[in-house]
């Protein structure tokens, strides 16, 4: 876990140490359930049968291990460092991200930029829909219904959750992602940065800030 | 009526920001659903339809990719692509396989023999 993480972590105890209790085991922590038993007999008859294969399992599996937030960083350090690009991104997301190695499946992209006046953040409150191909498979809270429920009704308060404070001046957009259409967040670039190299601009950029539940530090 | 999953909006707890690592199982279970929808067996909509048709119980009790994989075994019935018999066999039998060895999983050495 990273040291951002951490800081959540931290924030999270401080924030919630009056009269909330530790939350119960999760049902991810169970040891073989029923669901996992049934999940490893399915797979074994479906390769069986060929309708998929064991190489073409672990492959994908490979596959999304391989694809980490790193890549939505890279889209966002470039478009803070080159305005055609981020003029490009802004509107044709698709075509901006596929031009760095980095193409969208089969969704549509929308990039949403965070500015002092607005700042964007997203949710899908049906599923668990989420750029994948940008930012790797979505974290556990992303997926909770806690999460769903709430960042529609009270965003502020979420995201006060998060260490994210911001000041009533600013509107906040919360954007509901469908099975079509993802969001990518582009966080303002930090004050302070402007010496530093893309490479640098990208490894301060988080998996957090591109879904908008925190922003950027130098 | 709302569905179970449409939760946007409803009061709720505090947002618990950690995360943890995908267990192996539920990342196999997400490359066999990656695996499946790239093949076009099942598309994402209609996985969302049959995770949506668990009912609130169903939905409620179980984890995420619990939910996928109720929703895999669904479909794949619904497709005539297995039977639920067949299902009910190889469930016991991998149950037994737990409960003899300790592993839920083949080795890749056995895995191989399936094919």
């Amino acid at each position: 876990m990273s040291q951002h993480h951490h800081e959540h972590d931290h924030h999270h105890d401080h924030e919630h140490s009056h009269g909330h209790a530790h939350s119960p085991p999760q049902p991810d922590d169970k040891v073989h359930s029923y669901y996992q038993i049934l999940g490893v007999a399915l797979k074994e008859l479906l390769i069986e049968k060929g309708v998929v294969t064991a190489d073409e399992v672990r492959a994908a599996i490979e596959a999304r291990d391989m694809i980490t937030p790193a890549h939505g960083a890279k889209v966002v350090a470039r478009a803070w460092v080159d305005p055609a690009f981020r003029e490009r991104l802004m509107s044709d997301a698709n075509a901006a991200v596929a031009e760095l190695g980095f193409p969208m499946n089969t969704t549509e992209l929308v990039a949403l930029e965070n500015t002092d006046e607005v700042h964007n953040v997203v949710v899908c409150t049906l599923c668990s829909c989420y750029p994948r191909e940008l930012l790797g498979l979505p974290p556990s809270w992303y997926k909770s219904r806690a999460y769903r429920a709430r960042i529609v009704r009270e965003p502020r308060e979420v995201l006060a959750e998060f260490g994210t404070l911001t000041p009533d001046s600013v509107e906040l957009r919360v954007h509901d992602s469908t099975a079509d259409l993802r969001y990518l967040v582009v966080p303002q670039r930090p004050a302070g940065s402007e010496s530093l190299s893309e490479d640098e601009l990208a490894a301060l950029v988080t998996r957090d800030s591109m879904i908008g539940v925190t922003t950027v530090r130098a | 009526m709302r569905g179970p999953n449409d939760v946007g909006g409803l009061e709720d707890g505090p947002v618990d920001p950690s995360t943890h690592e995908l267990a192996f199982w539920e990342k196999q279970i997400d490359g066999l659903r990656g695996v499946i929808g790239a093949k076009r067996i099942v598309i994402s909509h209609e996985n969302r339809r049959t995770i949506e048709q668990l009912g609130h119980d169903v939905y409620e009790r179980l984890s995420y990719y619990e939910r996928w994989t109720a929703s895999l075994q669904r479909q794949m019935v619904d497709k005539g692509i297995l039977t639920q018999d067949e299902i009910d066999a190889r469930v016991a039998l991998v149950r037994a396989r737990l409960a003899d060895t300790g592993e839920l999983e083949l080795s890749p050495e056995e895995e191989a023999k399936c094919r």
